[in-house]
């Protein structure tokens, strides 16, 4: 039997979840004796196979379509249900993305399977898979068996680290029949700018109600780009409308676990902490020394922010 | 007997919680240091039905019960006790006297506009001469053919500055004593009107209490509340009801200080742990949730009682007694457990401590309670 | 027109998680609400039908104290509310819920235009049963929406996507999940919550929709939860504006090496 990852691409370009999901499924497949395959849908995408092989893949099921060009959950689902039926996967992955928290459970519900959504970590013993879910936004984790013949779970974005490694690495093209979708997207709008995508930043700098008002927020862009980090917000400053919903990080806003969190003028409510507490590092800036984001920062720089920030974008700059 | 909530409460609870904390929380701070009256909030108020909520349906109110009154002023208060007292009075002392002695026009039009929140409405009882003793009146209402001539000055008048109509207290007898007292509902709309000094206050900065001038101020005759010489009874029903509002008042408050500073002193660390640690501090919280818990049965005890339709005078007596002392005691020891951090403006604490003072005044001083008690319990 | 709204009841935002003796999480003493995101869902179902008419009907599956959720929906504005309680579907896993919501909303409650559900619940975060319920319904689905609009009986939703968002144009009827910012939630009016007591609250067993115990066995199964380990507090940096950031840089270059 077999694990597979459903790789997701858009516009052309894998999305570094795939290569973590990979990674991830890689190292499950060599505890549980699984082969690794990976899914790749969309229209002219044949040439990304290459790319997935790096990953230690066995094989990869290429479904290149023109009428799978935009992604649609109701067209996909049927793409991955009929694969999954040829194929009757152990386990099958995807991102916790935007694409994979919709694609997978529709896919479940096609198939009739379990799936565990967000898992932190997967693991093989005793001839089961265990996976972590952390539930009430990280208050607790949950650890669930999933019933098989086959089960599934959703990828937190950026916590399974990305190793590269030896596979078959067979391409093979897979031919199912195509529904049409739906659903017709009639337009898309990208964030400008080329800051990192928040769930996806190595490094993120986030700002609250302690900026004083939007202007503040020149000085965490200041300080993203001087990191390459992305630019995050509390629920204060995105309710003041300061920023936009799509920054807010927090229980109602963005779960993210960046290497790096920079909080700046944030009190570290227990909201925000739900959604930025994976963090591998967290640094505070506050002026209260009795800020709760203290008690969970690794450097907690007590101070004025608008002191603070300038003088690090400055010593940041000095080493670059 | 059952403590347990009813749907209506609940929704009740959670609709005013969730009110309270969205839209009375965030400008809190600013209504009370710029003395700004929460216009925004107060209208808001009047869309959901919070400014006449034991008014019947029929008079544009919500028909819902006196405990659910005393659950949606405390929950207000909670966050700011300006904008519960504001609500308080147009509730209990505005929209209650015409409830319960107006006529069916009166009802139709004056209880209809405020219960709805299109009008604000206040009580005109306090003078110069006469505070707790309320039946020494010097401002007079006179009959004039088809109008009631009014002269006079009111002072201390919550929601003076902005209310539209007034539920006003005179004497028509003089001679008469506390019989020669009559009630009126006088559309502030009038010549003969106007609003005189405006206090500069300790706390509830954000509602007014102001004084009301009346200088020959025709009223039609068909706007007398009650019957002649029946006036003193309107005041005291009305206030007997008020003490309700203001007791839930006190009780947001004291919670509001408790639960501050029990949050603070989990925090805060001192000689290596959380002054939550000490038992000195403990001790603090234990009394100050004991009082208040007790003060809340004694509060929703009087409102069930309101609402049966039996007598409520010495409970709601008793409950403002022990909401206003407990409320008082908590913004005390709450800024105690908060330290030198809770004696500054940095904190809401001090914010409480000014509040809660004039709970133990209005409507009938801690003094007055006790005798209104002490006169049911000797009888 | 009928419109749909699938909620949840769940724990308060602020609720202190704490494990209980059989190793699951503690209800005890928690603060039950209507999940925030469904809140979206519920109002943007009120605001359709003021616009285009029809009735709100508003489902569950949940225990006792859900009616308690389906009556704030009531008081919010919604005209019926549907609570499928089984003992069978204590625990249910996403799985478990669809197929029960979906046996309702394809037989008793069939002839519905259009269903709002809210993009996931802040108790498991698991984000599946509208995705699950859209696929057993065979509806057009879009997930994650913050603007919506329907006219000539076609809906537009906009949705959000990594890095951005997009707009989808979805024949009914559809299901939409919503996701903050898609409208300003209503408190509900003390009329509304006095109506709200007389309003039709059905509540249905799995026998009423004609399913048994195994139709609705979970999947999934929760061995465990356990708490988090704690973040600790770290170093805490103190002193002239200068020397502090050169500590700070020095340390995340050194110690963390994340720059
Ligand atoms: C259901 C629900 C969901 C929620 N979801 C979220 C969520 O997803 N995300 C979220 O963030 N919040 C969420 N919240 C809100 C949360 O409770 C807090 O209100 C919010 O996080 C506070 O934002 P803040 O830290 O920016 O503001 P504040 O708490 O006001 O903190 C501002 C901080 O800035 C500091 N400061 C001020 N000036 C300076 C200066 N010059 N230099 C340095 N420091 C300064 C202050 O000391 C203070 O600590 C939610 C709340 C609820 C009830
Ligand atoms: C902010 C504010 C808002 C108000 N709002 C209104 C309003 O909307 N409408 C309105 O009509 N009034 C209002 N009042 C007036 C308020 O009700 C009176 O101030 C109160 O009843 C006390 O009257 P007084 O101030 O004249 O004090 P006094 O009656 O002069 O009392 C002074 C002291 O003597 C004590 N005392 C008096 N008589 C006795 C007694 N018989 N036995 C024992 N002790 C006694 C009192 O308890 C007090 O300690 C308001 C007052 C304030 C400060």
């Amino acid at each position: 039997m077999s694990i597979v990852v459903c790789a997701e691409q858009r516009d052309g370009s894998l999305r570094k979840i795939t290569f973590e999901a990979l990674s991830e499924g890689k190292r499950l497949a060599e505890a549980s004796g699984e082969t690794l395959k990976a899914l790749l849908i969309g229209s002219g995408i044949a040439g990304l196979a290459d790319e997935l092989k790096k990953y230690g893949v066995d094989e990869v099921a290429v479904v290149d379509n023109e009428a799978l060009a935009a992604y649609a959950a109701d067209s996909y689902a049927a793409v991955l249900g009929a694969y999954i039926a040829q194929e009757n996967p152990a386990l099958v992955l995807f991102g916790h993305s935007a694409v994979g928290k919709e694609l997978a459970p529709r896919t479940a519900a096609k198939v009739d399977c379990g799936l565990v959504s967000d898992c932190i970590a997967i693991s093989f013993a005793d001839g089961d898979y265990l996976f972590s879910h952390p539930v009430y936004a990280g208050k607790a984790i949950g650890k669930y068996k999933v019933a098989g013949p086959v089960r599934m779970a959703t990828l937190r974005p950026n916590v399974f680290a990305v190793a590269e490694s030896e596979g078959a690495g067979a391409v093979v093209d897979f031919a199912p029949e195509i529904t049409a979708s739906k659903v017709t997207i009639t337009g898309a709008e990208m964030a400008s700018g080329d800051r990192p995508e928040l769930t996806e930043a190595d490094i993120i700098c986030s700002g609250g109600r302690g900026l004083g008002g939007p202007e503040g927020f020149a000085l965490i862009e200041g300080l993203a780009d001087a990191l390459g980090a992305a630019v995050g917000s509390s629920r204060a400053a995105v309710d003041a409308g300061w920023r936009e919903h799509a920054a807010q990080v927090g229980q109602t806003g963005k779960v993210v676990s960046p290497n790096l969190y920079v909080a700046s003028g944030i009190s570290g409510a227990i909201q925000h902490l739900a959604g930025m507490g994976s963090s591998k590092y967290i640094v505070g800036i506050n002026k209260d020394g009795e800020a709760n984001i203290f008690n969970v920062a690794d450097y907690g720089v007590e101070g004025d922010l608008n002191k603070v920030i300038p003088a690090l974008i400055e010593k940041l700059k000095e080493l670059q | 007997m059952e403590f347990v909530y009813s749907d209506e409460e609940r929704m009740m609870l959670q609709m005013s919680k969730g009110f309270a904390e969205k839209e009375v929380k965030p400008i809190a701070k600013e209504v009370d240091k710029e003395h700004k009256y929460p216009a925004e909030n107060v209208k808001k108020m009047g869309e959901l039905g919070l400014m006449g909520v034991s008014v019947p349906v029929e008079y544009e109110g919500s028909g819902m019960s006196n405990i659910c009154y005393a659950i949606a002023i405390e929950e207000i208060s909670r966050q700011c006790a300006s904008t519960g007292v504001i609500m308080s009075v147009n509730n209990s002392l505005a929209c209650d006297p015409v409830k319960i002695f107006g006529t069916e026009e009166q009802k139709l039009k004056y209880l209809a506009d405020m219960a709805s929140g299109r009008k604000l409405g206040c009580l005109g009882l306090t003078e110069p001469n006469a505070g707790s003793d309320a039946a020494n009146l010097q401002t007079t209402a006179v009959l004039d053919g088809d109008e009631w001539v009014i002269n006079g000055r009111k002072i201390f008048i919550t929601n003076g500055n902005e209310a539209d109509y007034c539920v006003l207290i005179a004497a028509t007898d003089k001679s008469q004593g506390h019989r020669g007292i009559s009630a009126f509902i006088v559309d502030l709309d009038n010549p003969g009107f106007s609003v005189g000094t405006l206090e500069d206050k300790l706390g509830i900065r954000g509602s007014s209490t102001a004084e009301l001038v009346f200088e020959d101020c025709r009223i039609p005759k068909e706007n007398l509340l009650g019957e002649v010489g029946k006036g003193f009874k309107v005041a005291l029903t009305t206030l007997d009801g008020g003490r309700i509002g203001i007791a839930s008042q006190a009780l947001g408050i004291a919670r509001a200080a408790i639960e501050d500073a029990t949050a603070y002193a989990k925090e805060r660390v001192q000689f290596g742990k959380p002054i939550a640690k000490l038992q000195a501090i403990q001790w603090m919280l234990a009394d100050l949730s004991t009082h208040y818990e007790a003060a809340r049965l004694l509060t929703h005890r009087a409102a069930y009682l309101k609402d049966q339709g039996q007598p409520f005078g010495k409970e709601a007596a008793m409950a403002k007694l022990m909401a206003a002392e407990t409320a008082m005691k908590a913004a005390t020891q709450g800024i105690q457990i908060l330290g030198g951090y809770g004696y500054t403006t940095d904190y809401p604490l001090e914010r409480y401590f000014r509040d809660a003072k004039i709970t133990e005044i209005y409507e009938g001083t801690s003094e007055v309670m006790r005798l209104v008690i002490a006169t049911n319990v000797l009888k | 027109m009928k419109i749909v709204a699938c909620i949840k009841q769940t724990f308060d935002t602020e609720a202190k998680i704490v494990i209980g003796g059989d190793g699951q999480i503690s209800d005890e003493g928690v603060n039950l609400i209507v999940n925030p995101y469904d809140e979206f869902a519920v109002e943007e179902a009120i605001r359709t039908k003021e616009k285009d008419g029809g009735e709100v009907v508003v489902v569950t599956v949940g225990g006792d104290k859900a009616q308690e959720a389906l009556r704030y929906c009531l008081a919010m504005g919604a005209d019926r509310a549907v609570l499928i309680n089984d003992p069978a579907l204590v625990g249910a896993d996403s799985g478990a819920v669809s197929v029960a919501l979906a046996k309702l909303l394809s037989e008793k409650e069939a002839g519905f235009d259009i269903i709002f559900a809210g993009k996931e619940a802040v108790d498991y975060g698991a984000a599946q049963v509208p995705s699950r319920l859209a696929e057993k319904l065979d509806l057009a689905q879009a997930n994650v929406v913050t603007a919506f609009e329907l006219s000539d009986g076609k809906a537009t939703a906009t949705r959000e996507i990594d890095g951005g968002s997009e707009t989808l144009e979805l024949a009914l009827p559809a299901l939409i999940s919503a996701q903050k910012g898609l409208n300003e939630v209503r408190y509900p009016s003390l009329p509304g919550i006095m109506k709200a007591k007389r309003k039709p609250l059905e509540v249905l067993a799995l026998a009423d929709l004609g399913l048994s115990a195994d139709d609705v066995a979970s999947k999934i199964e929760l061995v465990s939860a356990e708490l988090p380990p704690a973040r600790k507090a770290g170093q805490r940096l103190t002193g002239e504006v200068d020397e502090v950031v050169a500590k700070l840089v020095q340390l995340l270059q050194e110690e963390a090496k994340v720059i």
